[in-house]
């Protein structure tokens, strides 16, 4: 068996920075991984969707906008609704810390604020993917 | 065969299931062990779903092009299936998948399903799978299914025997006259798009592409050639109308399938030749290192080596034949 690590990086809502993600996207390439990048201004449903035909394991989101506490829980949402409860969810971006424990009860395993090193995001991957 | 699981997942790729459509893509390609027996209960040589391939170089304009006949075909009201292919690295192994950017107009529409793959070392244009998830595709009543190749170089042509239409995307300022009549690439498109039409270039690359096609000995086989623009959406109605004309006009579904039975036999023959090569070494010297171990002492060559591959072959015909006398 041929088995890769598979992992959608999107940026949902109205942000168009997407430099934090294209760093990510590419350190996770060159940790071996499949990402699939889908660009930006991405609807929730459109990151759920894509989620589920890729078979992805892990989705990661980031966002610089403020609107995390209203976007990452609607992928969240609509993953679980699509059958995908078991894709484990990150998130990064400027995410001001008492808004973390919010979204991890939304299902995010994980968020990387500024200032996170692409090692702790691979660290973090390596070690969920012994859950699955 | 493994059977009550397979058939399992197989109805559920027949039934449009799109998270076991997912899954049954994600076994297919990594070689599960389910994966044979699922394929084998879905393959149908018969199938009469189209596949479209479009290939060529490196940011020519594959993806945008892709996207725009997805709205031809979903205004017609058909399914449209879509396998993109980047390259995985040769290093760590790992890919960044991409084409979905271009497509994103479709992400959620339901009658839309595409699928991102890494070529994962294979040559020629492709994944090593990408011919066993067209036919889990097929068995999922997606027709038209667009196969995107990787960006390619000019001898990778494993899509013309896949695909029923085969698309060649040429853009211009990529190199004269002589790069349109070398062999390869330019043999394989059954209609030949010229994108980015609106930049410097576009008569001259025609021209050159046109006084090459002159030169094919069976005129009756020369590729229609489409200016467009896949970013703006001009000429995209011409090359819709040649790929329904060159569809109605038809290589014939019979040859196709033939062909398209061939690619996938000999494919397993060399995946299945390999894995016993590799095993017959391994059984002598304890690994293929091992082996390169007894060359490097002067105890062997891999000359040496090849030559007992190829007993090893004769012989084992031979012990079948006795036991089939037997």
């Amino acid at each position: 068996m041929d088995r890769r690590i598979r992992i959608l990086i999107g940026k949902p809502g109205l942000d168009g920075h997407d430099r934090g993600a294209k760093y990510i996207a590419r350190a996770l390439r060159d940790a071996g991984m499949e990402v699939i990048y889908t660009g930006i201004r991405q609807t929730p449903e459109a990151i759920a969707v894509a989620a589920i035909q890729e078979d992805v394991d892990f989705v990661g989101l980031s966002l610089l906008s403020g609107a995390h506490n209203h976007l990452f829980p609607e992928v969240a949402r609509l993953l679980k609704e699509k059958g995908g409860s078991d894709i484990i969810l990150f998130g990064g971006g400027v995410i001001p810390e008492e808004d973390i424990p919010g979204l991890k009860e939304a299902g995010f395993k994980a968020i990387f604020t500024p200032g996170a090193s692409s090692s702790e995001v691979v660290d973090f991957i390596e070690q969920e993917i012994q859950t699955r | 065969m493994l059977s009550s699981k397979a058939d399992d997942l197989a109805c559920k790729v027949r039934s449009k299931d799109q998270r076991g459509l997912a899954r049954v893509l994600s076994m297919v390609e990594n070689g599960h062990p389910l994966a044979p027996p699922i394929l084998h209960s879905l393959f149908n040589p018969e199938r009469s779903s189209l596949t479209i391939g479009i290939t060529g170089y490196p940011g020519t304009g594959k993806s945008t092009l892709t996207n725009r006949l997805i709205t031809y075909y979903r205004r017609h009201g058909c399914k449209v299936g879509v396998i993109a292919v980047d390259p995985t690295s040769p290093f760590s192994g790992g890919a960044l998948l991409g084409d979905r950017v271009r497509m994103q107009e479709h992400s959620t529409d339901p009658g839309v399903f595409i699928r991102s793959m890494g070529n994962r070392g294979h040559l020629g244009g492709l994944s090593g799978t990408t011919r066993d998830a067209l036919e889990v595709f097929a068995a999922a009543s997606y027709d038209p299914v667009l196969v995107e190749t990787m960006g390619v170089g000019q001898a990778e042509v494993e899509i013309a025997s896949l695909a029923d239409i085969t698309l060649l995307v040429l853009v211009p300022g990529l190199g004269d006259e002589v790069q349109t009549m070398k062999a390869g690439i330019m043999e394989i498109g059954n209609i030949i798009v010229l994108n980015k039409a609106d930049r410097p270039g576009i008569e001259q690359l025609e021209m050159f592409v046109n006084a090459s096609l002159d030169l094919i000995p069976d005129q009756t086989a020369r590729p229609s050639v489409i200016r467009c623009s896949a970013l703006s959406g001009e000429g995209i109605d011409k090359l819709t109308d040649a790929i329904v004309s060159c569809v109605s006009l038809g290589t014939g579904r019979k040859i196709i399938a033939r062909r398209r039975t061939k690619l996938i036999l000999r494919s397993i023959i060399r995946e299945k030749g390999r894995e016993l090569a590799r095993k017959h070494v391994s059984d002598r010297y304890g690994s293929v290192e091992g082996a390169v171990e007894s060359i490097l002492q002067g105890k062997t060559t891999p000359y040496e080596i090849g030559e007992l591959l190829s007993g090893f072959l004769t012989n084992k015909r031979e012990n079948d034949h006795e036991r089939n006398r037997d």
